[in-house]
């Protein structure tokens, strides 16, 4: 079994964003990074549950940075095998598939896991892209994924419900919240990390159609009107004269 | 020539078509062109989206496409795409437009903002679009810079608008290619419009104390007509079914009302819940983080003010 899991890096959930004047760039500065939660708690656990329990191979995948390299330890702590680091900043949604594309083409993985998106792109956009590039099943939003020999059978959240699907290897997957359980890396898990191979791959040339102009910060609430809570006719006129909702 | 590719699961159009006709309406009236709606597959009534603003309702009526696979379904839009000469393509950013997006921005050699809240503009002859990222933190917004481009629309973020008429629905023939993903069931509750869509949204929190205390909140929610959510750890602890979870590593939500009760309002909870347009908070802590974020908060026992609340609104419906 060969196992790719593309991991990306995000701010922390609690961090607090901002922005440079221009509105820009992201200010980085005191911002901590993690492994983007759906990558590492769904999809990276439940491709190293498979290899325990079938053999082979997981390689972690990140496109990006050198100072990516700590969480993409964090994949190998966690159990990862190997890992690729394709050595350029991410520019896009499809500057990012196309070097994924580029890299697993020609390695045969039967299995190619993503997270159901970024936390803060939030785009769910990557893995659809690296499916097409390989003409490749994609199954989004994967709740649960079994195998059966040749065969895996998942589950996919749908709005309001949940669907089966069945799908042969070799196919992509993105990982949403079911699918495992989130995996704390242990003491020889750390230590084995630092030994496993890690691989800096050279990006080829792409070029983003979709641009950043500027990131802006969503208007301030206008502060909290408190209502009397004797008073619960108050809140329903005030939800239906004022706030025009009800 | 804007194309909108409207879902209609099990033969029935969503609610998220009627708003992404709506959006690629708007969006049509600002290039100066039209807008087309396209279905595929299982499709009752699709004259209808001519009343919400496409010129022409297509029909793609292959079997192969009464199954939803990502592959076939982002062949034959490409196709539709290529064969009337689109160049925007809006699609909804739902279960299925997620899976379709990233594939159909590959096949058309088009530049993708997914999950977009805002009307395009155009600069320079560019098309511009806003969509929340950082979990709803921030705003941001892209260009695009290729011939084709690819939206799809975050749910909730326009009303469906009727503006013209019914239309006839024309057939369109295009190849499509064997499914390989096989749907063996599809499970949705009947009745309950699911969280993503719904404009108003109940939610509790571990200040629930018990998952037998939820009675008071489903009353409210009857009343109402409002969908039930819940925080991450009542989820957890199996209180309440997975699929009501909402926050950062739940579900995102855009209601019109959310209704928070005994929830403190962490970060990771705001994320999901951040871009209702009116939210409401009752809590017993006058300090809890989550009345920052509030339009309207009430700082009481919740045991005492959701029944009281449950009192006011059939009031309310008793009376208008
Ligand atoms: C990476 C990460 C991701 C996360 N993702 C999510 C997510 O997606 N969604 C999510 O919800 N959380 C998420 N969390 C968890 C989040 O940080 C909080 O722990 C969680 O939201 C708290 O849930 P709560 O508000 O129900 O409980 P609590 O924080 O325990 O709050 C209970 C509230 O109820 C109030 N209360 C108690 N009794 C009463 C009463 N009788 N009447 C009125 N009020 C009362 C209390 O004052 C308190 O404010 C995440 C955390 C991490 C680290
Ligand atoms: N820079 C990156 N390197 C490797 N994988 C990535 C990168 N960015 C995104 N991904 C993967 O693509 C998924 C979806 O990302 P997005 O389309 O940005 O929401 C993530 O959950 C990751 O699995």
């Amino acid at each position: 079994m060969k196992l790719l899991v593309c991991i990306s890096q995000t701010p922390d959930t609690t961090a607090k964003i901002s922005f440079s004047s221009d509105g820009t760039e992201f200010n980085q500065s005191g911002v901590q990074f993690i492994m983007n939660p759906y990558d590492e708690w769904y999809a990276l656990v439940r491709a190293c549950e498979l290899k325990e329990s079938l053999g082979g191979t997981v390689v972690a995948l990140n496109v990006g940075p050198a100072a990516n390299e700590t969480t993409i330890r964090k994949a190998l702590a966690i159990g990862a095998d190997e890992a690729v680091r394709i050595n350029t900043e991410a520019q896009g949604s499809m500057h990012v598939a196309k070097q994924i594309a580029e890299y697993a083409s020609d390695k045969g993985f039967d299995i190619i896991f993503f997270g159901k998106e970024t936390i803060d792109h939030n785009g769910s956009e990557v893995g659809a892209m690296v499916a097409e590039y390989l003409d490749l099943p994609y199954v989004s939003y994967a709740s649960k994924l079994e195998l059966n020999g040749s065969t895996a059978n998942l589950q996919r959240d749908i709005e309001g419900g949940v669907e089966e699907l069945e799908v042969d290897l070799p196919f992509v997957v993105s990982a949403s919240k079911g699918m495992a359980e989130q995996r704390i890396p242990n003491m020889r898990g750390i230590m084995t990390a630092r030994t496993k191979p890690l691989q800096v791959v050279e990006p080829v040339a792409f070029e983003e159609s979709t641009k950043l102009v500027k990131f802006t910060l969503p208007p301030a609430k206008a502060g909290v009107k408190l209502v009397d809570p004797e008073n619960m006719d108050e809140l329903v006129r005030l939800l239906h004269e004022e706030a025009k909702v009800i | 020539m804007v194309l909108v590719f409207a879902e209609s699961p099990n033969g029935h159009l969503k609610k998220a078509a009627f708003e992404a006709v709506t959006y690629g309406k708007k969006a049509a009236d600002l290039l100066g062109t039209s807008c087309v709606a396209l279905c595929l597959g299982d499709v009752e009534n699709a004259g209808v989206l001519g009343s919400f603003g496409a010129s022409n309702v297509y029909h793609v009526a292959n079997s192969t496409l009464n199954s939803f696979d990502s592959q076939s379904y982002s062949a034959a839009i490409a196709a539709a795409v290529e064969k009337l000469g689109a160049t925007l393509v809006i699609l909804s950013h739902s279960s299925t437009g997620k899976s379709l997006a990233g594939r159909l921005a590959v096949k058309l050699n088009a530049g993708l903002v997914s999950g977009a809240s805002s009307i395009p503009s155009v600069e320079g002859g560019k098309i511009r679009v806003s969509k929340g990222v950082y979990s709803g933190k921030a705003i941001a917004e892209y260009e695009i810079n290729s011939p084709v481009q690819v939206i799809s629309l975050m749910g909730n973020a326009v009303k469906p608008i009727k503006s013209g008429n019914e239309v006839a629905v024309e057939s369109l023939e295009v190849t499509v290619p064997n499914n390989r993903v096989t749907v063996k069931s599809s499970k949705t509750q009947e009745g309950i419009v699911p969280l993503p869509e719904a404009e108003l949204v109940v939610s509790a929190g571990r200040g629930m104390k018990d998952p037998s205390n939820w009675g008071i909140v489903e009353e409210l929610a009857d009343t109402l007509g409002a969908t039930l959510a819940c925080s991450r750890p009542v989820a957890d602890s199996d209180w309440r079914p997975h699929h009501e979870h909402v926050g950062q590593t739940g579900i995102a939500i855009r209601p019109n009302l959310y209704i928070a009760i005994g929830i403190s309002g962490a970060i990771q909870h705001l994320a999901g819940v951040n871009n209702s347009k009116v939210i409401v908070v009752i809590n017993k802590d006058p300090e809890a983080p989550f009345f920052k974020a509030a339009d309207y908060g009430v700082v009481g026992d919740l045991f005492e003010v959701v029944p009281r609340l449950n009192e006011a609104f059939k009031q309310f419906k008793a009376n208008n």
